[in-house]
C-alpha cells in the first residue's frame, strides 16, 4: 500500500490533521535538506513535498521563486531531487512526495522519470502546471508503480470539474485556499473553506488544504473536512534567513512544534 | 488542417493548456466566449470597423522596387503593418481580444510585452474602450525601450518592471500569468503572441488572419494569382501565424519563417526555438523550446526585444514538423544590415523584428529564380528601434 494512503489512515483513526511540509531541494544545498527533511519528519511532519527548481515557477509567490532561484545556481535538477529521495528513503519511513513544473519532467522523458521515480521510494508527485486534461499519460504510469499522481482543485474549480478531478485522484486532493500564487498570507479567505466543503460532498478522499498557511491558528481554526494542511513558504522562508545548518534545523524544527 | 487545433487544443502533437487548476475554468470560460464572437456577425462588424477607423487597415501590399533592383533577382512585395496605429501588426490582435473582453464584462486588462509594441497597442485600445490596463515588462526591456515605456504612461497604463530571471519576455509572461492567477475573476490577460495555453494560440492567429487575407486579396488584384514565397520573422510567430494561415492549403506558396540567431546558433546566444530547440512546455504549451539537459528554460538573445523569447507557437512546431513551411535564422548583424538597407533604398525603417524577415531575403532572392514573386510581412515599424540600433550599429562596425 502506498505509504500516503497508510499515513492518512492513520491519522483519521487519531483523529488528527497532518502537516504536510514543502522545501525547495537543494536551498541552501542538497545536503541541508536532506537534514533538514530527517528533522521535519522527527518534529511531526506527516510528509514532505521535496520541491523540484524551475527557471519559470508560474504558481509560486516570490519567497518560493527565489529559493528555486538559488537551487538552481547550485545547479539542482530533477535527477539530483530523485537521488536525494534515495538517500532519504533509506532513513525515513514518512511519505514523500516531489512537486515539479511539468518540463522537467517531459524532458526527463515520463516512463524514465516514472521508473526512476518509484525505484528511489517516492510515494507522490504534484505538478502545478498539468490540469486533469493533461495529466492522463503521467498519471496512468504512475499508477501502475503504485505512486499516486495529486490532483489540485481551486476555487474557480466547477462543479464538474471537481466530480472529475475526484474521479480520477488518488492518495489526496491538494485543495488550493486561494486564487494566486503560494506565498503566506495572514487570513485565509473563505474560498478556502468553502472549496473544503464542495470537495468534501464529492468524495472521501483525505483533502489537504495548501497556499497561503502559515499560522497555528489557521489550522485550528479549520473545520472537519480538511485531513492535512501544506506549509510551503512560511518553511522557505525560514530556511532562507541563513545561518549554519544546525540553526537552519532548528529554526524549522521549532516552528513546525507549533503546529502539534 | 483547418480542423486544427483539435479539442483540447493540439496542433498534432504540439499545444495543450499547461496552466494551473486556477486557470482552467477561465480558459474554458474564454473559449467559449470565443467561438461564439467568432460566430457572430455584430462582432465581426464590429471588428472589421475599428480595424478599418482606428487602426487604418487595410494597409498596403507595396512593391518595393528599389529593393528588388538591389538585390537583383525575385519581385519583392512588403504587406505593410508598420502603417498600422501604433506601429505593428500587434493592434490587430489587441482589438479583437479587447472588444471579447468587453463582452465577456471584464474590467481590467493585462498584458506582457517585450519590445513594447504589444504594450502599446494594449495601452491603446483598452484607453480607448475605458479599462484599467496593467502591462508587464522586463526591467531589460524597459532600457532598451524607454520609448515605449513613455508612451505606454501616456496611454494610461501602468508598466510594472519585472526584475525576475532574464527580466525579458520570458519572465514579464511569468509575472503576468501570475497576476492573472490571481485576479483571473474580473482581469482578462491579453497574450500578445500565438503562443501560451488553448485556446490563445488560435484566437490570436485568428485574429492575425486579416494581414494574410488583405495580403491574398491585393496580391490577386495586382499579380494575379498566387505569390512564390511568403516570408515573415517569428518570436512567438503571431505575424507570420497571421500572414501564413490564409495560404497553408495552397501548397505552391512557401511559407518561410525567420527566427533570431542571435549572435549566431552555435554561440548558445539566440532566440531560434523552432531551430536550436527542443519540445518542451512553457506559458501553457507544449512546442519548441530553448532549455538545457534538464529542462529548464535557457535565456534567449536577440537585438530585438520583440524575438528575444525562448518559446514558439506550437502552431509553427507543427507546420515545421509536417514540412508545411520551413524555418530559417538570421543573426543580429544581418538583421542590422537589413534595417539600414531598406532605410537607404526604400525609406522605410523597419522594426528589428522585421529586419529579420527582410535580412533572409539576402539568402532566398540568388537561389530563387528572378519571374517569383516573394512578400515579406514588414510586422512593425522601428521608430522605437532608432537608439538602440544606432548603438549596435557603431559597436558592429557597419
Amino acid at each position: 500500500m502506498n505509504r500516503i494512503d497508510v499515513k492518512f489512515n492513520k491519522l483519521r483513526t487519531e483523529g488528527k490533521k497532518g502537516i504536510i511540509v514543502y522545501v525547495t531541494a537543494g536551498d541552501p544545498d542538497l545536503e541541508t535538506t536532506e537534514e533538514l527533511v530527517c528533522r521535519l519528519a522527527e518534529s511531526g511532519a506527516a510528509m514532505v513535498e521535496l520541491g523540484v527548481p524551475f527557471s519559470d515557477p508560474v504558481a509560486d509567490g516570490p519567497v518560493i521563486q527565489a529559493a528555486a532561484g538559488r537551487a538552481l545556481k547550485n545547479g539542482v535538477t530533477l535527477k539530483d531531487v530523485l537521488e536525494l529521495t534515495s538517500r532519504l528513503r533509506s532513513r525515513l519511513d514518512i511519505p514523500l512526495l516531489v512537486m515539479t513544473y511539468y518540463n522537467p519532467v517531459y524532458s526527463f522523458g515520463l516512463e524514465s522519470f516514472v521508473h526512476t521515480a518509484s525505484k528511489s521510494g517516492l510515494d507522490g508527485v504534484i505538478v502545478p502546471d498539468l490540469p486533469l486534461e493533461e495529466s492522463e499519460a503521467l498519471s496512468e504510469m504512475l499508477q501502475k508503480w503504485g505512486l499516486h499522481l495529486i490532483q489540485l482543485l481551486a476555487p474557480t474549480s466547477s462543479p464538474g470539474r471537481i466530480k472529475a478531478a475526484v474521479k480520477n485522484a488518488g492518495g489526496f486532493i491538494y485543495c488550493v485556499s486561494v486564487s494566486g500564487v503560494t506565498g503566506a498570507r495572514t487570513d485565509l479567505p473563505a474560498s478556502g473553506y468553502e472549496l473544503l466543503t464542495r470537495v468534501r460532498s464529492e468524495t472521501d478522499l483525505p483533502l489537504a488544504l495548501g497556499f497561503g498557511i502559515s499560522r497555528p491558528e489557521q489550522v485550528s481554526s479549520l473545520g472537519d473536512e480538511a485531513d492535512a494542511v501544506i506549509i510551503g513558504s512560511a518553511i522557505v522562508r525560514l530556511v532562507e534567513e541563513g545561518g549554519c545548518r544546525d540553526e537552519i534545523l532548528k529554526r524549522v524544527a521549532s516552528y513546525l512544534k507549533k503546529f502539534n | 488542417m483547418s480542423s486544427l487545433p483539435d479539442q483540447k487544443g493540439y496542433f498534432g502533437s504540439y499545444g495543450g493548456r499547461y496552466v494551473p487548476e486556477t486557470l482552467m475554468t477561465a480558459l474554458l470560460e474564454l473559449e467559449q466566449d470565443y467561438i461564439e464572437c467568432r460566430e457572430d456577425p455584430d462582432f465581426a462588424r464590429e471588428l472589421h470597423y475599428y480595424l478599418q477607423q482606428y487602426c487604418g487597415r487595410p494597409t498596403p501590399l507595396y512593391y518595393a522596387e528599389r529593393l528588388t533592383e538591389i538585390l537583383g533577382g525575385a519581385k519583392i512585395y512588403l504587406k505593410r503593418e508598420d502603417l498600422n496605429h501604433t506601429g505593428a501588426h500587434k493592434i490587430n490582435n489587441t482589438l479583437g481580444q479587447v472588444l471579447l473582453a468587453r463582452r465577456m464584462g471584464k474590467k481590467r486588462i493585462i498584458a506582457e510585452t517585450g519590445a513594447g509594441q504589444h504594450g502599446v497597442a494594449t495601452a491603446s485600445v483598452a484607453t480607448m474602450f475605458g479599462l484599467q490596463c496593467d502591462i508587464y515588462m522586463g526591467e531589460e526591456d524597459m532600457q532598451r525601450q524607454e520609448l515605449n515605456v513613455f508612451r505606454m504612461n501616456l496611454l494610461g497604463a501602468r508598466v510594472i518592471p519585472v526584475t525576475s530571471g532574464s527580466k525579458t519576455l520570458k519572465d514579464a509572461t511569468n509575472e503576468a500569468l501570475r497576476d492573472w492567477v490571481t485576479n483571473v475573476n474580473d482581469t482578462h490577460y491579453i497574450i500578445g503572441s500565438v503562443v501560451g495555453p488553448h485556446p490563445y494560440p488560435v484566437m490570436v492567429r485568428d485574429f492575425q488572419r486579416v494581414i494574410g487575407e488583405e495580403t491574398r486579396d491585393q496580391f490577386r488584384q495586382v499579380e494575379g494569382g498566387l505569390p512564390d514565397y511568403l516570408v515573415a520573422c517569428v518570436g512567438g510567430g503571431s505575424n507570420a501565424a497571421g500572414f501564413f494561415h490564409p495560404f497553408v492549403e495552397d501548397e505552391t506558396v512557401k511559407l518561410i519563417g525567420v527566427e533570431a540567431a542571435g549572435k549566431g546558433l552555435d554561440t548558445g546566444f539566440h532566440a531560434a526555438s523552432l531551430s536550436g530547440g527542443r519540445p518542451g512546455v512553457l506559458h501553457g504549451n507544449l512546442s519548441y523550446l530553448l532549455q538545457d539537459q534538464a529542462g529548464q528554460v535557457t535565456v534567449a538573445h536577440s537585438i530585438s526585444a520583440g524575438l528575444d523569447y525562448p518559446g514558439v507557437g506550437p502552431e509553427h512546431a507543427y507546420l515545421k514538423d509536417i514540412c508545411r513551411a520551413s524555418y530559417a535564422a538570421v543573426t543580429d548583424r544581418d538583421a542590422l544590415r537589413a534595417f539600414t538597407l531598406l532605410a537607404e533604398c526604400e525609406g522605410i525603417i523597419p522594426a528589428l523584428e522585421s529586419a529579420h524577415a527582410l535580412a533572409y531575403l539576402e539568402q532566398l532572392i540568388p537561389t530563387i529564380s528572378t519571374d517569383k514573386k516573394v512578400i515579406v510581412c514588414l510586422s512593425g515599424r522601428g521608430d522605437k528601434d532608432v537608439a538602440s540600433a544606432s548603438k549596435a550599429l557603431e559597436e558592429a562596425g557597419l
